[in-house]
């Protein structure tokens, strides 16, 4: 699947679940659903967000990790944690900035999105990707989302002073070149 | 940094050792282990066996002939067996087995020193092993006769071959 990229659209997201729960059905991590499927204000919208990983060039959690745990393989996926390394110390859940890896209690490890390397690899689209129905998960070529949609898409974020570019693309309204995240400024709205 | 290089969050650089690196490893070890054998060397060269004080062995004009008694030589630390084989004559070894320190005592055949530990069993004589576990001779307490009393005077490991 050369030219397939992995595309998010917070703005096509029902809230339909069924990415949660493909994602549960995947062979490497069975039961265990690796989408954060956020509520943005569950008081006044009912508008969600689905988060896979957004697979990033120079990995935070990767950098992080002190039992040197979590690998990025050369197709640009960050991988879940090894079992034998990881002491589940949870720094690489405080360090991601998008909040995506999960340290599992049961069997002590850190374990997140890895774009389905089972599927991925040998070129079937994520289950996540295949299940949604408004393609707010989308796994095509960059060329054809181009086309269809009006959202172009971008794959720098900036947290602060923090510029993270990724392998996974958000789809951001058109003209916007990156997408500036303050986490601050949001906490401060949902007091207000 | 070398440590980012060697920790590299890739997959594919983690594994990878290039040529220079091997090299570097190669040169470096061997110099370690260069220096390590240079040191060893040069302390052997160096070593000068410590003077033990002398100690007299008090009471050993009571022992009856075939007798054992027990002291401490040189340390408080250290027990030691004398035993009186006849009239004049007195042998002393530490009482440490050389297998795992556990104390060794007169077997009841009276010929020999036995540890009850692993049956190891020891000479009389000159304390070399006869049987067991034990990879030394027992170190053996110089002794000698001074105003009439008996004095431990120094520690032969036994361990050289002479």
């Amino acid at each position: 699947m050369y030219g397939y990229e992995f595309f998010v659209d917070p703005s096509r997201c029902i809230g339909c679940e069924s990415c949660v729960n493909a994602c549960a059905e995947c062979e490497t991590h069975r039961g265990q659903s690796m989408i954060h499927l956020d509520f943005i204000d569950r008081r006044r919208t009912t508008a969600t967000v689905p988060f896979v990983c957004m697979h990033c060039d120079d990995p935070t959690c990767a950098q992080v990790c002190p039992a040197d745990a979590i690998k990025k393989t050369e197709d640009g996926v960050v991988q879940s944690s090894l079992k034998p390394r990881c002491i589940a110390c949870s720094n690489c859940v405080l360090a991601c900035p998008f909040g995506i890896p999960k340290v599992m209690l049961g069997p002590e490890q850190m374990m997140k999105c890895d774009m389905c390397y089972d599927r991925t690899s040998e070129g079937r689209r994520p289950m996540c990707a295949t299940v949604c129905p408004s393609q707010a998960l989308a796994y095509v070529p960059a060329d054809q989302i181009r086309r269809e949609r009006r959202e172009r898409p971008t794959n720098v974020f900036r947290f602060g002073n923090q510029r993270v570019t990724t392998r996974v693309f958000m789809m951001a309204p058109p003209g916007r070149e990156a997408v500036s995240v303050d986490v601050v400024d949001y906490m401060w709205d949902q007091e207000g | 940094m070398l440590w980012k290089e060697e920790f590299s969050v890739h997959a594919a650089e983690e594994r990878y050792v290039t040529r220079r690196q091997f090299g570097k490893f190669l040169v470096l070890t061997s110099l370690g282990m260069l220096a390590g054998n240079l040191w060893i060397l040069a302390r052997s060269l160096w070593h000068r066996e410590p003077r033990l004080p002398a100690r007299q062995v008090v009471g050993a004009g009571e022992l009856p002939v075939g007798g054992v008694r027990v002291f401490r030589y040189p340390g408080p630390n250290d027990p030691c067996l004398l035993l009186r084989t006849a009239e004049e004559s007195y042998v002393a070894y530490s009482q440490k087995c050389t297998h795992l320190s556990c104390a060794v005592y007169p077997a009841t055949d009276g010929k020999r020193l036995e540890c009850p530990c692993h049956e190891g069993y020891f000479s009389l004589e000159d304390g070399r092993v006869l049987q067991g576990p034990p990879p030394r001779p027992l170190p053996r307490i110089l002794l000698e006769r001074r105003d009439g009393g008996l004095w431990a005077v120094g520690v032969d490991p036994g361990t050289r071959e002479s």
